[in-house]
């Protein structure tokens, strides 16, 4: 019997079609656009102005704060101006235009390909070289890393859980990266145990990737205390809380830190790229994205440098279809639709899904025939036709007591509802309401 | 292009989809009153059908002013679990009367689907049993083998009420060798409905299997200490429009609590009210008074009861 | 006859008792209430709209007989009639206060401004303005969604299916607020209705700069301020590449209106200039509601 987490869950069409194909990089185009807030937490500050030269793996913004991340320049050229540009958020916010003049990296960046194993350097250096780095978690949320590996007092992490679940249908870019960075990954595992003081490490990959199962739990032989463990498909494990549920048989209560129960998760991707900020002195400057969609002829996985328009990536796997409807970042149930294909590839990236014109306009909704479907496949155990109601009518303590802070937003609700209820909407507004009036109380 | 929140894909799940599961999961015991009660099943059937769905096109349509879905499914179940509910020799223009009330006052007044609080079948059916007592209780025997020649006998119940030595055998209600409505006959056939459903996740387990333990442990316990007919736990799981009830009526969505533990508390409370209103009440069936007494207190359940949380579990090591 | 007695008189005993005990419970727990409360709100005209900032009339009733002074205390509903009236019964002065109505601050017809992609989620200005901003290239702009129809208590505000933007009734406007809050992009504003009913405004909330703000709209303000070097009184500052006309300043002599080369400032309920030969452009300066 296959673990996984107890309450709710979805089991969508996964989709997989990009599954195998070998990580190509994409072509630099003549100009990138750097986002300046690529993370969850304060924008950055820029440090470099119109005409500087920048190398690739230059810092060119700085972290303000304790929640934020360094943003290094991910090409070689000179920086053409800083002004607003329109990124995933919907919105136009600061970021770094450069013309793009040749390839030359920073030279402390190390660009060989052997594996290093040995890490002499203490957890706090370890930590500082992450921070230093600007890693971001790269499953999509990107919470600062270094800030998440630095528990607050008093807590401490018993197991560190690398999520390599996937659980998004379509998306294969974490998969490949295992099959093919194998090593590495285990070697910041290892890294990150140092750092955090931990004995030991679990890696949960859902059963749909058999490959990369064995793979590690062979490679995994090599280390004493990593643990590779194969869920069952359910959506969506790949939410940190659920994981540990599945892992650990550990629910975090609500409100509190995954650190309380024991467990620090971590995105693969973001193990790889702790793994070249350390041993290879590289920031988090390129990733792998998978760009993939029905009528795509060529869905495959890229390792595109950040800035790149996403209008570079769909033409390296073929193109824009004559039927797209429409063109999402990330998965499917929790990506996020764009308004341009101009909108550049940032440290969260983790798919680009392109959904055909059939597919992509949402049914009319109808009333609630109060089927309860919804609130069996809540994985929060939340009961998301009355929240939409309440945020409907505006009742926000009833919605308060009702948990609506505790919403992930997964989409399994809105996935579910036969009578096409945007209940996601609603909620996701409501928890925006709540979480103000929380706020506001506080003082 | 296309800009819209997440998620991007849904399940393709719709009302119509459940609802013609439900109809799916009822023809077995179509089936079963087909072969006991003939060309009159089929009248009663298509007639409540058809009532049902004319009676809500046109209310729809011309006082309500809004477009009608007649072929969503709900209206069709309204007719087929209400012609379930009544004997097989009704007059036609008393059905069209429970159709009339079922759809027009307890479904469509109350706003349409999604919004009653009472399930229309249920509350159509006693509609029809307080106005029309006498047509409504002269239950036809089914056409067998053995009796091709009697016109009217009681129900099982209300055999068990007034003259319990003249009791068919367990075997015999379980297959549906016996009288009633024309879907309260077999409860084999509605079993197998039930596992339709289950598999295809259109219910889960949780209201039909509390009512039937609830009965049968309440009835389990008098049995105990007095074993007579009357407290048989088989015979009242298998007469009746128990299974019919606990399957099909009071897994009713919009009638229904919406948590698991809301549930619960609503399929026991049926269970007991209907055991006693079978064995202490004035009436031999108390499944339908019971439903609806339940469906009256749904808001309040949905109100008290959460579904678990996230959280609330206690943590292993 | 005997039962008929009994019955009469156990009823009748248990009524009065109820009716004591009801009686003594309802004058233990009264609750004390300055009989002017009652008096201000019958005078208030019932809207329980929270356009003077309490929730509900009631509450409004209690604050005036509280306050020392109606200074700050308004009812934009019932207006300066309803004021003088509270103003009577509390024995105090009058406040003052200028006649506002709501304006929206945008211009982006479909005309003006093109669509660039479909917006598919929820029909609430809410939740389109949480996703990104909005089916334009001008992030800023209203999104044509109606939170601010839904908000208005008093069927002032309308969304024109032409141009999708909404438009204020003069005559059932009470400036009370409710679709300032509901906007999420503070396009809408309350100002002084003005003499005549005529008023000046920038129809723009854009705050980038004004390359960029004209080439996703062409009546966008684009912060070129010669507006503010025209204006004789002072009353136009420019900030974030954005014009602001204040309204206690402006002495509604139009001469801002001829000299904006976007046509992005709006004068309301003024008489048609003379015709001129080097601006024809005045004539589509000039909207009427």
């Amino acid at each position: 019997m296959l673990k996984t987490f107890r309450i709710g869950g979805i089991h969508p069409k996964e989709y997989k079609i990009s599954a195998g194909k070998a990580i190509q990089p994409i072509a630099i185009p003549d100009q990138v656009i750097v986002p300046l807030s690529q993370h969850i937490g304060a924008p950055c500050q820029p440090i470099v102005k119109k005409g500087d030269v920048v190398k690739t793996g230059t810092l060119i913004g700085k972290t303000v704060g304790f929640v934020s991340a360094n943003i290094h320049s991910p090409v070689s050229g000179t920086v053409l101006k800083i002004d607003k540009a329109l990124d995933a958020s919907g919105y136009r916010r600061d970021a770094v235009y450069i013309k793009v003049e040749g390839d030359e990296w920073e030279e402390s960046i190390d660009r060989s390909k052997t594996l290093v194993k040995e890490c002499i350097l203490s957890p706090k250096e370890i930590l500082e070289k992450i921070a230093a780095a600007g890693i971001v978690g790269m499953g999509g949320a990107t919470f600062p890393t270094h800030v998440k590996l630095t528990p607050p007092p008093g807590t401490k992490a018993e197991v560190l859980i690398v999520n390599a679940v996937e659980c998004e249908p379509y998306l294969t870019s974490d998969h490949q990266l295992m099959m093919e960075k194998t090593e590495e990954i285990l070697v910041s595992i290892a890294i990150v145990m140092k750092a955090i003081n931990t004995r030991k490490a679990i890696i949960g990959i859902e059963n749909n990737k058999r490959d990369a199962i064995e793979k590690f739990t062979q490679a995994a032989k090599a280390y004493s205390n990593i643990e590779v463990v194969a869920l069952k498909v359910q959506y969506p494990q790949g939410g940190e809380k659920q994981l540990i549920d599945a892992l650990l048989k550990r629910q975090v209560p609500s409100g509190a830190l995954p650190v309380s129960v024991g467990a620090i998760v971590q995105n693969v991707g973001t193990m790889f790229a702790i793994y070249e900020a350390v041993q290879k002195n590289k920031p988090l400057i390129e990733r792998v994205v998978t760009v993939t969609g029905k009528n795509m002829k060529n869905p495959c996985n890229v390792l595109s440098r950040l800035g790149i328009p996403v209008s570079v990536l769909i033409d390296a796997a073929g193109g824009l279809p004559e039927s797209t409807g429409k063109v999402v970042s990330g998965g499917p149930m929790m990506g996020k639709a764009l308004a341009s294909t101009d909108i550049p590839v940032t440290k969260g990236t983790s798919g680009i899904l392109i959904i055909p014109t059939l597919e992509a306009k949402r049914k009319s909704m109808k009333d609630c025939i109060r089927c309860a479907k919804c609130v069996n496949v809540c994985p929060m155990g939340l009961n998301p036709s009355l929240l939409m109601n309440l945020t409907e009518y505006e009742i926000w303590d009833r919605a308060e007591k009702n948990s609506i802070t505790d919403c992930i937003e997964c989409g399994s609700c809105s996935y579910t509802c036969p009578a096409d209820r945007p209940l996601l909407d609603y909620i996701r507004l409501g928890k925006g309401k709540v979480n103000g009036i929380i706020r506001a109380r506080k003082k | 292009m296309v800009v819209s929140p997440s998620p991007h894909v849904h399940s393709g799940d719709n009302i119509q989809k459940n609802m013609y599961g439900v109809l799916i999961a009822l023809i077995p015991a179509f089936i079963v009153a087909l072969y006991f009660f003939r060309l009159d099943a089929l009248i009663i059937t298509a007639c409540s059908v058809l009532f049902c769905m004319g009676f809500e096109y046109l209310i729809v349509r011309f006082i309500m002013k809004k477009e009608p879905s007649i072929f969503d499914g709900s209206a069709i179940i309204t007719g087929v679990l209400l012609a379930f509910n009544v004997p097989s020799n009704l007059p036609v223009w008393i059905l069209a009367l429970g159709c009339l009330f079922a759809i027009g006052v307890v479904k469509l007044s109350f706003g349409g689907l999604g919004n009653n609080i009472f399930n229309p079948a249920i509350a159509g059916r006693i509609f029809l049993l307080i106005s029309f007592p006498a047509q409504m209780t002269t239950w036809p025997s089914p056409v067998t083998a053995t009796s091709v020649d009697a016109v009217s006998s009681a129900t099982v119940l209300g055999v068990l009420k007034h003259s319990p030595e003249s009791l068919p055998t367990i075997m015999e209600m379980f297959l549906g060798i016996e009288s009633g409505s024309l879907g309260e006959m077999s409860a084999v056939a509605l079993l197998i409905g039930l596992i339709y459903l289950l598999c295809k996740k259109i219910i889960t387990w949780h209201i039909p299997i509390s009512i039937m333990a609830v009965v049968a442990i309440f009835t389990g316990i008098l049995y105990i200490f007095n074993p007579i007919p009357m407290y048989n736990p088989l015979i009242h799981l298998f007469s009746g429009g128990l299974m019919l009830g606990a399957i099909f009526m009071a897994t009713d969505y919009v009638t229904s609590p919406m948590t698991k533990r809301g549930m619960l508390i609503y399929g026991a409370g049926i269970g007991v009210i209907t055991v006693v209103i079978r064995l202490w009440g004035a009436y031999p069936e108390g499944v339908s008074f019971a439903i609806l007494l339940m469906n009256a207190f749904t808001p309040l359940i949905n109100n008290y009861t959460t579904p678990k949380r996230f959280g609330e579990a206690v943590k292993h090591g | 006859m005997s039962v008929l007695l009994t019955a009469v008189a156990t009823l009748g005993v248990i009524g009065a008792g109820s009716a004591a005990i009801l009686y003594l419970v309802g004058q233990k727990f009264k609750v004390e209430e300055d009989p002017r409360i009652q008096e201000v709100q019958d005078a208030l005209p019932a809207a329980n709209c929270g356009g003077c900032g309490f929730p509900g009339c009631a509450s409004f009733a209690s604050a005036c007989v509280k306050a020392e002074t109606l200074d700050g205390l308004f009812c934009p509903v019932g207006g300066q009639k309803t004021m003088g009236e509270v103003a009577s019964i509390l024995g105090q002065k009058a406040p003052v206060s200028v006649k506002k109505i709501a304006v929206v601050r945008c211009n982006g017809t479909c005309e003006n401004r093109p669509r660039t992609n479909l917006y598919d989620g929820v029909s609430s200005c809410a939740i389109a303005s949480a996703l990104y901003g909005g089916d334009t290239g001008c992030s800023f702009g209203c999104l044509g969604l109606g939170d601010c129809v839904d908000s208005c208590t008093f069927d002032a505000i309308h969304l024109n299916p032409v141009t999708m933007l909404p438009e204020v009734d003069e005559d059932k406007c009470t400036a009370c607020g409710a679709c300032v809050k509901a906007c999420p992009k503070d396009i809408i504003e309350l100002r002084k209705q003005g003499p005549k009913s005529r008023r000046i405004y920038v129809s723009c909330v854009n705050k980038e700069k004004g390359g960029v703000a004209k080439k996703s709209c062409s009546v966008a303000c684009i912060g070129c301020s010669k507006c503010q070097q025209a204006c004789p009184h002072d009353a136009i500052t420019i900030e974030n590449n954005l014009a602001f006309i204040n309204d206690d300043k402006c002495r509604l002599c139009r001469k801002c209106v001829s000299v904006c080369p976007t046509n992005s400032i709006l004068e309301l309920n003024f008489p048609p200039r003379k015709e001129s030969p080097q601006s024809p452009k005045e004539e589509e300066a000039t909207v009427t509601v």
